[in-house]
């Protein structure tokens, strides 16, 4: 099979800017998201995350103009998400040039909602994004910007949501979140390789051998990162050309 | 001027904006005459089959479509594009589709994560205009579950996920691809400049 591992840079914003954080907090500016999509793409990123982590209601508009803004740029697939409660919110995504929705606490809140996207759209439209944070036995979801726990078991959740209709699953652990200690593979491999669709890792990320271990004992389909990219302290060609000399399959940009 | 059918369900704006960024002229439309009327066709898919084939059905574009490409419009059909012109998908078993391409549209094994969904290459079949000029090695965006047969007279390229299926289909005037070139880089925007050169 030569399905490509795909490394996802991803755009956490207020609505407008590129921001990022530690365990979801402390959030400072890290770019602009026009600027840096262009720069993702031309690097050979295989796919973009563009996230409203503020997804204040009035601050909607701002948003969509900012996905309207980031897909101009692209020539590969572009995911957003962020504050997405009902097919309405999820059209005016689409509409303004998203391939992908990323679902978070509203699946939660309302897991109808993924059946409601993935009719309209198609599975492979409908990413369920997960929280997961590591508990006595099992992963918990978290929800809110994983500042809110709930009871719910993260493997369960992402079976159920692919059931409902995702087609696709971004894991991001809690715990590793801004701590560039790597991904957590254990969590990553539980969720892939219980579920039939991708799995995107989350969290954690800083050298390309935390990419390897994802990719390799973490089954993931696909690898996400933030600072680590827009602070060129790792280049994605780079991180590519590590990882097909590893024997990973990757593809290297022409 | 090429027209890339609108047809509602689908999300036009990208393959609309990598043709106009190779120096097209563009327009989009849902109406019949216009289809009748036009020298290049671009259909463009995604979601469901059966959003698109009631869509063409519901506004009456089924037949403008037919007969538009057996004229030898140049046609381009991307992903659901692609599968609407066999003769029915595993999809939406209840419709048919175009029928232009013999056999049928069938899901992919469930042995392998489904959506098909990422970045693969293909297999040649046979010379491709489509794809002059873009490596052997180039890889394609794909984002499906169900594909078409490997095997047809029309099949230029096939690429392999669970099974192998038909990526590129290629006539003399009839084109159609599994992946999206609008969202496949540099390359996918090369196989687009290959059909505006083909078309015109």
């Amino acid at each position: 099979m030569s399905l490509a591992h795909r490394i996802i840079p991803c755009l956490d914003t207020d609505g407008e800017r590129v921001v990022k954080g530690v365990h979801f907090e402390g959030l400072r500016d890290a770019g602009d998201p026009v600027e840096l999509a262009a720069r993702y793409n031309a690097e050979g990123a295989d796919e973009l995350v563009v996230l409203d982590i503020a997804a204040a209601r009035d601050n909607r508009p701002t948003f969509l103009e900012t996905i309207r803004r980031v897909a101009e740029q692209l020539s590969i697939p572009l995911a957003a998400g962020g504050g997405i409660r009902s097919l309405d919110d999820a059209r005016c995504v689409v509409r303004a040039g998203a391939d992908k929705v990323t679902l978070n606490t509203a699946a939660v809140d309302r897991p109808e909602l993924i059946h409601e996207l993935s009719n309209e759209f198609g599975a492979q439209a409908v990413v369920l994004a997960i929280d997961a944070k590591r508990g006595q036995e099992s992963w918990q979801v978290r929800v809110r910007g994983g500042r809110m726990a709930t009871t719910w078991n993260a493997l369960d959740w992402a079976q159920r949501g692919v059931e409902l209709g995702a087609g696709e699953i971004l894991l991001t652990s809690v715990d590793r979140d801004g701590t560039q200690s790597g991904f957590d593979v254990e969590l990553t491999a539980t969720i892939s390789r219980s579920v039939g669709v991708p799995v995107i890792a989350s969290g954690g990320a800083k050298v390309p051998q935390h990419f390897l271990d994802v990719f390799t004992e973490g089954a993931a389909d696909a690898a996400l990162a933030a600072s680590i990219f827009h602070d060129q302290v790792q280049s994605i060609r780079a991180l590519k050309a590590f990882l097909g000399s590893k024997g990973v399959v990757v593809r290297l940009p022409c | 001027m090429v027209t890339v059918i609108d047809y509602g369900a689908g999300n036009v704006t990208s393959v609309t904006r990598a043709l106009r960024r190779l120096g097209a002229e563009v327009g989009t439309t849902n109406q019949a005459e216009e289809i009748t009327d036009a020298t290049c066709l671009v259909l463009p898919g995604v979601g469901h089959c059966a959003a698109l084939i009631r869509a063409l059905d519901a506004g009456g574009l089924r037949q403008p479509l037919l007969t538009a490409i057996a004229r030898g419009t140049p046609f381009l059909g991307i992903c659901l594009g692609l599968q609407v012109l066999y003769q029915t998908s595993a999809e939406a078993p209840e419709l048919s589709g175009l029928g232009i391409m013999p056999g049928n549209v069938e899901q992919l094994p469930q042995n392998v994560k489904l959506p098909h969904m990422g970045w693969n290459r293909l297999r040649s079949v046979r010379d491709c205009r489509l794809l002059d000029d873009i490596s052997s090695d180039a890889y394609f965006y794909f984002a499906h579950s169900y594909a078409a047969p490997a095997d047809g007279p029309a099949t230029g390229a096939t690429c392999v996920h669970g099974r192998e299926f038909s990526a590129v289909l290629e006539t003399e005037r009839i084109f159609g691809v599994q992946f999206h070139p609008e969202k496949s880089g540099s390359a996918g925007a090369k196989l687009l400049e290959n059909f505006l050169r083909l078309s015109a």
